[in-house]
């Protein structure tokens, strides 16, 4: 109501920025869901498969940058500022890095000297059409597991 | 009216200035915000290290392929979690629309996009409690996990415990986050914030709000896509 003129040609250039920041956004969740869709026809282990995977996640990254530094301002905010909060969050690079490894050497680990757990993920369940009845059928093998 | 205050960066440990050139409630929610990113964190990373611990998983688009009204047994794999998907982001976008307008001291344009940004919010939060119910209807919950994996081999009961867990706790923090955008209202509907001569609270519960946005582009991403 009562802005300067110059303060209204800032807000102006606000409002611009929310508005592209928003289809940005947007391009970014359909073209996800697209490679989503693309993904569903193609077989499991594939490298095309995981690299889409990737590529989803390269473009989820994307949408956490515009999102934290355009609507969440931190762009915008002094350096010292970013630096305190984009710095601790590195240690995510490291357990990412670490954990998944552990899971993944550990998956290897069990498949070469359980027999048990390799077998476990061989046997196939019928399909059923009833989910209660299924329920049971895959829980059993479960309890065994555990029980060992 | 503003709070920012120039600052000269020559002398920035000199003293009498703000360090950080915000409010001290919105440092301590980008703080906040930080310590909950870790859990979030923790979270997926751990239902990461289980999944890649695992042989088999479920097939997300077989899962999570119905949608509210539809005819039993359609497949409609990503369609309704991307309708979710898309009520989050525009809520967030009307909340940066209350927040811009709080700049300016416009209560109107403050209150008519908070209502918009709550809307937004029980429009995600419905969706969400109708998934859930949908998937208890059919067997799965905390320890109960009707799906098979890719293979139709068995599956492990992790994938349900860690999707209702993982999704349930995000799902807490939109109703907290609804919570608190209904407050930010009536406090501007009953002029608090004209009375005060700054519209700063409107700013830290839009931080919250976004987090909640952010962190649901992660679950989406590592539960229905990947």
């Amino acid at each position: 109501m009562e802005h300067t003129a110059a303060h209204e040609e800032h807000s102006d250039g606000a409002i611009k920025e929310i508005v592209k920041v928003t289809i940005i956004l947007s391009v970014l969740t359909v073209i996800e869901l697209i490679l989503g869709f693309w993904m569903m026809g193609m077989p499991l282990e594939s490298w095309l498969r995981l690299a889409v995977k990737g590529t989803i996640i390269i473009l989820m990254m994307a949408k956490a940058f515009y999102i934290v530094g355009y609507f969440m301002h931190l762009k915008h905010e002094i350096k010292n500022l970013i630096m305190t909060i984009v710095v601790p969050l590195c240690l995510f690079i490291w357990f990412i890095i670490a954990f998944l490894y552990d899971g993944n050497s550990f998956r290897n680990l069990r498949n070469t000297y359980d027999p048990h757990f390799k077998e476990q993920s061989t046997i196939k369940v019928e399909k059923k059409e009833e989910g209660k009845e299924s329920t049971h059928e895959v829980k059993k093998p479960e309890e065994k597991k555990a029980a060992e | 009216m503003s709070t920012t205050t120039t600052v000269t960066p020559t002398k920035l440990w000199s003293g009498g200035k703000s360090p950080f050139n915000v409010e001290y409630g919105k440092l301590m929610m980008w703080y906040f915000l930080m310590s909950d990113a870790f859990t979030f964190g923790a979270f997926l990373i751990s239902y990461g290290t289980i999944r890649f611990s695992t042989n088999g998983w479920p097939n997300p688009n077989e899962v999570f392929k119905s949608f509210p009204f539809a005819p039993e047994g359609v497949n409609a794999p990503l369609v309704f979690v991307s309708i979710m998907t898309f009520i989050l982001i525009i809520s967030s976008v009307t909340m940066v629309l209350a927040v811009h307008a709080g700049h300016n001291m416009d209560k109107k344009k403050v209150a008519k996009n908070l209502i918009w940004t709550i809307i937004g919010g029980i429009a995600f939060l419905s969706c969400q409690a109708w998934e859930w119910n949908h998937l208890h209807n059919e067997g799965a919950w905390w320890g109960h996990n009707p799906f098979l994996n890719h293979d139709g081999t068995a599956s492990s009961t992790n994938f349900t415990n860690y999707f209702f867990t993982i999704t349930g706790f995000h799902g807490f923090h939109v109703f907290s986050g609804v919570i608190i955008n209904i407050i930010m209202l009536i406090m501007t509907l009953m002029d608090k914030f004209e009375q005060r001569g700054h519209y700063l609270m409107i700013e830290k519960a839009g931080l919250y709000w976004h987090f909640v946005d952010l962190v649901w582009v992660f679950v989406f991403t590592c539960f229905y896509l990947i």
